[in-house]
């Protein structure tokens, strides 16, 4: 098991035919995962490398191949078009990757989204990695921009909103020999489709997950309230990292959720709520696998 | 982006919210001619008012000795010699640091004489992802200071996006505030346009402080923004070029600016070590790490998922135009870019840069083993780290050893 994808699940592609889809698409490919469908409207009836079907709409796309997830690679301006046109057709898992959304438009789309099956990951996100059996984790299900090579098929979960902090903390596992159940970049933007809690609750159900790293920054308060589920229900060891303790205040670190307004979302804040719930701190990005082996092991 | 007060007051008075009259000068000449179209409308006092981002300026001081950057008037003469006293000039305040802001407006508007402060702001609610509408009769202050005080000031309504601000919501707020019998449909108006900035401007923030009830004609009460700050979604901007338009480049840091031509994500703060990282999350975590072992950042820049080599030796000359700078520690991890190519362009930007600093660089994925060997035989005097751990410490040492000045 794993959460989110599993190796079998069948991947479209939403902006194949960029540059930036188009890069990322070729590596899932070599990676195994299971890139079923291709959308670009307009460009229908083509071939993506000859061998990945293009369609025109997404319905189709899912109707045609089975896909029942999808990658968004379209520019921010169509994206929020792009994320609504999958949940019409009725997929489980839409992945945005693009970066740069307006927030008002994701305001839109998550009010258009209530009440609806679809899961959102994202966006300004690196995507899902359920690790492969093979060498280098091939064989297993990556969608987005991850690199797959790093990841290692086992039991530790990890969600982050930042893209080479996830890639810092499974390098860390897979250097020490311990792999992963599923990883997944929750994004950085102020407004995203599931948070940190949505995927803990997830690990803590899922039978082949034994611990989980949660990686979290300074904004908003969803840290906190992942830490707060957590003292509560989770049955499984949790370390944490909360990156921008020394960011100052009214400015946007990069993310744009990454900001601390009004004397909110402090890195300490986090830091507190995250010891208070008995999660362990990693007091520094290098030590965020060690922190959890040490927890697991006792 | 954050926009001048008289930008955000012709935003919100064309989306249907109630300002001051007013106009915006930028010679001393200007805001006489303004004045005596106020005194001339029937104005019994006119403010002078300095234009910068920054917070705090009825309490600052010109560097010229000048004291206070919000000035009343009762003549266009003293509004000359206001304007030109401010115009020109640096102006102080608790929130522009001891550098201070140069200011080449002035906004020269009605004064009211005012009844009541209170405070309105639309922002984002980040917690159930929908606009929220903030109101507190105690306006004029700081609204921070007074959240934390005297939380049951601060009265909130969630907006619903598929619908937007309604009547009845409006009327909940200015009941809340006290406003009653005239005000009340007054107040339902202003809060209708004050949404509707935000809204359709991709604001991140509109803020009134203070939203003010103000004397009228006939013995009556009004209901004004007599100030306005708007911050807009920078991710929003490509679709508005009149706010576009707006940007001020003298109100941002000029190394800021120099770093947003090349797409790089930097800001700079007080420290003595520079940092080169990729990724948001790993660039606040190398700042975060350098303070750990005793070090103070001397930026957040972070270079993107892709950079190339004209990036990174753009991001060098950034950080070397800092002066506080004694060290440079760079952070790559290299999932899909490939450490031999990230090495190249380090060395490459170290020669351009004659770069005499120490310089730390950790490495980690993609060909690092080529990408070591690429520092190695430059024949630079590269610091190499294994890992970010060891990376920090040795460039805080290195930090320490650099003779200042």
């Amino acid at each position: 098991m794993s959460i989110l994808v599993s190796p079998k699940t069948k991947v479209l592609i939403q902006g194949i035919t960029g540059s930036f889809g188009a890069r990322h698409t070729q590596l899932s490919l070599a990676y195994g995962t299971q890139v079923v469908a291709g959308v670009t409207p307009g460009k229908g009836g083509q071939f993506f490398e000859t061998k990945v079907p293009i369609f025109d709409t997404v319905l189709e796309a899912a109707k045609e191949t089975g896909a029942t997830a999808s990658a968004i690679f379209v520019p921010p301006p169509f994206a929020a078009d792009a994320i609504l046109e999958a949940v019409d057709a009725g997929l489980e898992l839409v992945v945005c990757i693009t970066e740069g959304i307006p927030v008002n438009d994701m305001v839109k789309v998550k009010r258009a989204m209530e009440g609806k099956k679809t899961r959102l990951i994202g966006p300004n996100c690196p995507g899902i990695v359920t690790p492969g059996e093979g060498k280098d984790s091939h064989g297993g299900c990556r969608i987005g921009i991850a690199p797959g090579y790093i990841h290692k098929r086992g039991n530790v979960g990890v969600v982050s909103r930042s893209g080479t902090l996830t890639y810092e903390a499974v390098w860390q596992l897979t250097s020490r020999g311990v792999g992963q159940s599923t990883c997944v970049g929750i994004g950085g933007d102020p407004v995203n489709g599931s948070s940190h809690l949505d995927m803990i609750k997830m690990f803590n159900d899922d039978p082949e997950t034994r611990g989980i790293i949660m990686i979290g920054e300074i904004g908003g308060s969803a840290e906190e309230e992942a830490a707060a589920w957590i003292k509560q229900h989770c049955k499984k060891p949790v370390a944490g990292f909360i990156a921008g303790a020394t960011a100052p205040p009214g400015r946007r670190m990069g993310h744009a959720g990454a900001i601390i307004s009004g004397g909110k979302g402090t890195a300490a804040a986090k830091i507190a709520a995250l010891r208070e719930a008995g999660i362990g701190v990693a007091a520094t990005p290098s030590v965020m696998a060690e922190t959890l082996l040490k927890m697991m092991r006792s | 982006m954050n926009l001048h007060e008289f930008q955000a007051k012709q935003l919100l008075a064309q989306y249907g919210a109630a300002v001051p009259t007013g106009e915006v000068a930028s010679t001393p000449e200007g805001a006489k001619q303004a004045a005596e179209k106020l005194f001339a409308a029937g104005a019994r006092r006119v403010v002078v008012k300095a234009q910068t981002h920054a917070g705090g300026r009825g309490k600052g001081t010109f560097k010229s000795g000048f004291q206070g950057g919000v000035k009343l008037c009762e003549t266009p003469v003293q509004v000359h010699d206001t304007a030109r006293a401010m115009l020109g000039q640096v102006l102080v305040t608790k929130q522009t640091g001891p550098e201070g802001r140069r200011i080449s407006k002035v906004l020269v508007e009605t004064a009211s004489t005012i009844k009541r402060e209170l405070y309105l702001a639309v922002l984002l609610d980040r917690a159930v992802s929908r606009p929220l509408i903030m109101a507190s009769p105690a306006g004029g202050m700081d609204i921070e200071e007074v959240a934390a005080k005297t939380p049951e000031k601060i009265f909130k309504e969630v907006i619903d996006p598929a619908v937007g601000i309604m009547p009845f919501q409006g009327r909940k707020i200015a009941a809340a505030l006290g406003l009653r019998g005239d005000l009340m449909s007054q107040a339902v108006k202003l809060f209708h346009g004050v949404f509707k900035t935000w809204w359709e401007c991709d604001a991140s923030l509109v803020e009134i402080n203070p939203l003010a009830v103000v004397e009228a004609a006939g013995g009556k009460e009004a209901l004004v923004a007599v100030d306005g700050k708007i911050s807009i979604d920078d991710n929003g901007l490509y679709r508005h070029k009149n706010i576009q338009e707006m940007r001020d480049l003298g109100e941002e840091a000029p190394l800021e600016i120099e770093a947003s031509k090349f797409n790089l994500n930097y800001i700079k703060l007080d420290g003595n070590i520079a940092c080169l990282v990729n990724g948001a999350g790993l660039a606040m975590a190398t700042m975060d790490i350098i303070q750990h072992y005793g070090g103070s950042p001397a930026n957040f820049l972070d270079v993107g998922g892709g950079a190339s080599k004209e990036q990174v030796a753009a991001a060098f000359k950034i950080i070397l135009s800092d002066p506080n700078v004694h060290a440079i520690l760079v952070n790559i991890f290299g999932g899909i870019m490939q450490c031999d190519i990230i090495a190249a362009g380090i060395v490459e930007a170290v020669k351009e840069t004659h770069l005499k600093l120490p310089l730390v660089v950790r490495l980690e994925g993609n060909n690092v083993e080529l990408g070591k060997r690429i520092l190695r035989e430059s024949g630079l005097a590269v610091i190499s780290g294994d890992s970010m751990a060891d990376a920090a410490e040795k460039v805080v040492q290195a930090a320490g050893k650099t003779p200042k000045g």
